[in-house]
């Protein structure tokens, strides 16, 4: 978005191409563009596009990327290594001493301006498409003649209908009655929260501006129902996704518990523990990369995945063989063993890692998003850590089902003496199944570093919604555990975007009690032989 | 009649337990220092904000130390861990006034653990140094307000949001955590809006849970909103749901061209470790910023880097000041030129002392504690995030402004006096 000053650039620009003469842009108007108050480099920047400089597009975009630096009275755009003097191009050595070149909100707010400007009658048609997108922020009757004559000469058939849509934008509030209701029956097709706040102003009542014809508010009013309709269908599936994204988040925190209290009956209060156990080793993992590899810095994810597994695993293993297993078939015992056991683990990285939170940052492909609809943008981290969770869920489900440990994991849990009697060693087979629930969580755990924070506590956050989780899913099912934690997720969204998220907790606790109430066995009760066991 | 006895007998036990706690350091410390306290959350959601000012208390007491002490004596720092937890605040505070018998506390960041301190001082006729901006609506004898009032920070920086220059923003969302300090601060600014012409349709308020770490919702919300008209958002975000918050922000691409987000509790340090590329432009107010340039600026830096490494701080590769640091070191040299003025560590005597005083600050003004109302006059920045971290001062005001911690946008507060009630 930018504001109306812009009009004066886009008529500048005009006349600069009218003129038709281009002229080098002089290391003195490069200085002027750089520096000095707000007001003094708009100025400069106006006086530039009018005179329709060569350079001065590479040189607004080097602006807006932070690429410029200042030294005494000299400006560069450095790029990479590489400092070339901002005016002539040409290569030059960077003064020890220069400094960044910082914009303002308001200057870069000019600067996107004047870019999108001079790019609308680019060659690339993407950049062409990004000019567009840009003035569609905002309607400016300045652009008018500049928009016309676009429209005039472009030639790919979608980008021309979002010029039509631009220009009805500003004809809207045209002096000219008829043009005023063209513009209103062809903003119907735009679809984007830009023109749903330009109809809003253009409804407002006529004494405060609005329009002030009857046909045309109506006109308007159809065209605000139908962007509503659009915009409506972006905010339905925005609140699906983020309800999904909780419950795959939900999915990765349970599906350990679920091994370890669903199918072993063991009441792990150290599972958040566990979890921030795997969070710390994708933090350490970090920090390797970053000082022995920083090249590959983007990739320490994959690394960190198997290592925040095996971390956990380790440390879940080493609790089984030494505490857990003396405790099996005595809950009240287990769980003041294991709430023991999660402060000890929580003191213990504390004082290794220290009580302040640690940073974990997001390589570059799982930061930004994709915009799926104007008014729809799905982060990378989320989609990442959803597609994460389907990928351990197939996993554990088909180590469960397929494989001879997941064949006496379940032996075991069954019938431990009738498992014995056929050979299986059961104490180890425990031990392998407390492993792996124990090493799911440090998946989880390395999931939850890309969203959030990493601290020593990080797990306390976690282990009573797991528990939630796995209760409501009904223990010793994997599939009711999907179920509750995406129906949790959403459930949770869809009152938080209701009642605020305070409140929105609250009701979800409210629910889960009476709903245990109700059914204590969970959504998907034990069937047959096995839940007598 | 047995109550009472009992009473008698539990009081009497009290009493020579507080002889034996006051006898034994007696004999232990030889009375040659005077014990500092500071009451800060070293572990917890608060730790974030909290721990570097422990180390910054720490700093200025080595200093002071260093140039022979006050009054002759050397300053001994107590330092205890009330862990983010509110009621342990109290309970550490009491622990230090009644059994370490420190001269002044320098403590707490939110307002529910002042909140939770403040009877315990004023019972037991303590002193406490408040290094952080609030929401005003309190006026203790025994607290001193280092950092800003309503007044020195919310209200300027929402002038600038409506301004040209500022975006001119027509609709606000007034964004926190749920407790007393962003409650107050949006009356404030709710009664602020109202009396500039924003209608009450044109506010959104919204709070989470402290720790809240699932920002959804609300950046959607937000989206949805600024579709009304152009929109600022308000952040009184406490604490470390702040990273999650600025990543989803960043994430869902609302950039601050289009919405600025303007925060009162993200400095520099709450900034470590985020990705700030994507934020650059969102706005934070405050009464310092590292990126000021001025010679009493550089040598605070210079004296913070040069502990942060001597003590091996983490971070210490990075080292970063911020506003209540700042107001930390100030609160602190304050303190001990009050007490070299009136000779003693009485708290009646230092609070007259405390009076008047003024420090020539990091932020570039000489500070004055106010001559009545216990607050500072505070010069206010208004900065925008750049790509390192750092902030770019892009508004601030030409002199030092008076606190008013009695809003006058909240009824009935231009009855109450500007200064403390007096207590016998």
């Amino acid at each position: 978005m930018f504001p109306m000053h812009a009009r004066r650039w886009l008529v500048a620009l005009l006349l600069g191409l009218s003129f038709g003469a281009v002229h080098a842009l002089t290391p003195p108007q490069a200085l002027a563009l750089a520096k000095g108050e707000n007001e003094e480099r708009i100025a400069a920047l106006q006086a530039s596009l009018a005179r329709g400089d060569d350079g001065l597009a590479a040189f607004v975009q080097a602006m807006l990327d932070d690429a410029v630096k200042l030294a005494g009275d000299k400006v560069f755009i450095v790029r990479g290594d590489k400092a070339s003097d901002a005016a002539t191009g040409a290569d030059a050595r960077l003064p020890d001493g220069a400094e960044d070149l910082v914009n303002s909100n308001q200057m870069r707010r000019e600067l996107e301006g004047a870019l999108a400007a001079l790019k609308l009658f680019s060659h690339d048609l993407g950049e062409r498409r990004a000019a567009i997108k840009a003035l569609k922020e905002e309607a400016d009757e300045g652009r008018l003649p500049l928009i016309e004559k676009a429209l005039a000469a472009e030639q790919d058939a979608a980008l021309k209908e979002q010029l039509t849509q631009v220009r009805a934008a500003i004809l809207v509030s045209s002096t000219d009655a008829g043009k005023r209701m063209e513009a209103a029956r062809a903003l119907a097709g735009s679809l984007t929260p830009a023109t749903k706040t330009l109809i809003l102003e253009r409804l407002k009542p006529a004494a405060d501006g609005g329009e002030t014809e009857v046909d045309i508010r109506s006109q308007l009013g159809i065209a605000l129902g139908a962007i509503d309709a659009r915009l409506a269908w972006g905010e339905r599936l925005g609140v699906l996704f983020t309800g999904v994204s909780l419950g795959s988040i939900l999915l990765l925190v349970a599906l350990g518990l679920a091994i370890t209290y669903g199918l072993m009956g063991v009441i792990n209060m150290a599972h958040g523990e566990l979890m921030m156990i795997g969070a710390y080793a994708t933090y350490v993992v970090q920090n390797l990369f970053k000082s022995h590899l920083p090249g590959l810095f983007d990739a320490y994810v994959i690394v960190a995945i198997p290592a925040s597994f095996l971390a956990a695993a380790l440390v879940g293993a080493a609790l089984e063989r030494s505490v857990i297993r003396w405790l099996y078939g005595r809950p009240l015992e287990t769980l003041l063993a294991t709430w023991g056991i999660s402060l000890v683990l929580m003191q213990g990285v504390r004082s290794l890692f220290g009580a302040q939170n640690v940073q974990v940052e997001n390589p570059s492909w799982l930061s930004g998003g994709v915009e799926v609809l104007s008014n729809l943008t799905l982060p990378f981290n989320r989609i990442a850590i959803l597609a994460f969770a389907v990928l351990v869920l197939a996993g554990v489900a088909l180590l469960i089902a397929h494989t001879r440990l997941g064949l006496f994991v379940r032996g075991v849990t069954q019938n431990r003496r009738m498992a014995a009697c056929m050979g299986v060693n059961t104490a180890r087979i425990d031990t392998c199944a407390f492993a792996l629930g124990s090493g799911i969580a440090g998946l989880a755990g390395c999931a939850l570093s890309q969203i959030g924070n990493v601290g020593p506590d990080l797990g306390q956050g976690y282990i009573v919604d797991s528990f939630m989780v796995v209760v409501l899913g009904g223990v010793g099912q994997l599939a009711g555990t999907v179920y509750a934690a995406l129906g949790l997720g959403v459930l949770n969204k869809l009152l938080e975007g209701w009642q605020g998220a305070v409140l929105a907790k609250i009701m979800v606790l409210v629910f889960i009690v009476i709903f245990i109430q109700k059914r204590p066995q969970g959504i998907f009760a034990m069937k047959g032989r096995s839940a007598e066991a | 009649m047995k109550s009472s006895r009992r009473n008698f007998a539990a009081s009497l036990s009290a009493v020579s337990l507080g002889v034996a706690a006051l006898g034994l350091p007696l004999f232990a410390q030889a009375a040659d220092t005077i014990k500092v306290g500071i009451l800060h959350s070293l572990s917890g959601t608060m730790a974030i904000s909290e721990t570097v000012l422990k180390d910054t208390a720490l700093m200025t007491i080595a200093e002071i130390n260093a140039k022979g002490g006050v009054l002759g004596k050397q300053l001994e720092p107590v330092v205890v861990d009330p862990a983010s937890n509110w009621p342990l605040f109290a309970e550490k505070a009491k622990q230090l006034i009644s059994q370490d018998k420190v001269a002044v506390m320098f403590g707490c960041w939110t307002s529910v653990s002042r909140k939770s301190v403040l009877p315990v001082v004023e019972e037991l006729n303590g002193l406490l140094f408040y290094p952080v901006q609030y929401e005003g609506e309190e006026l203790s004898k025994n607290v001193f307000y280092t950092g800003a009032a309503p007044n020195q920070q919310a209200i300027p920086a929402v002038e600038y949001l409506m301004s040209k220059a500022g975006g001119g923003a027509k609709r606000f969302v007034l964004l926190g955590t749920d407790y007393v300090y962003p409650r107050t601060t949006n009356k404030i600014l709710r009664a602020f809006l109202k009396s500039k012409g924003v209608k009450d349709s044109d506010i959104d308020e919204k709070y989470t849970p402290f720790g809240h770490s699932d920002y959804q919702t609300i950046v959607a919300d937000v989206k949805k909103f600024s579709a009304g008209g152009k929109t600022a958002v308000i952040s009184t975000i406490n604490g470390d749901s702040n990273v999650p918050f600025y990543k989803e922000l960043g994430n869902q691409g609302l950039k601050a061209t289009d919405v600025p987000v303007v925060a009162f509790s993200v400095g520099e340090e709450e900034l470590r470790g985020v990705d700030t590329k994507p934020l650059v432009g969102h706005l934070a107010a405050w009464n310092y910023f590292m990126s000021i340039k001025n010679p009493t600026n550089d040598a605070f830096k210079k004296q913070w880097a040069e502990y942060a490494k001597a003590k091996n701080l983490p971070g210490a590769d990075k080292p970063l000041t911020n506003d209540p640091m700042e107001a930390t070191y100030i609160g602190i040299h304050m303190w001990a030129q009050a007490v070299k003025k009136a000779g003693s560590t009485d708290t009646d005597k230092v609070i007259a002392a405390m009076a008047g005083q003024t420090f020539p600050a990091p932020g570039g003004f000489v500070s004055t504690m106010d001559a009545k109302n216990h607050h500072l006059h505070k010069p206010v920045f208004i900065g925008e995030v750049k790509a390192d971290g750092q902030f770019n001062v892009v508004w601030k005001t030409p002199a030092p402004v008076k606190a008013k911690p009695w809003s006058p946008y909240i009824e009935g507060n231009d009855k109450k006096k500007d200064e403390p009630e007096k207590k016998s």
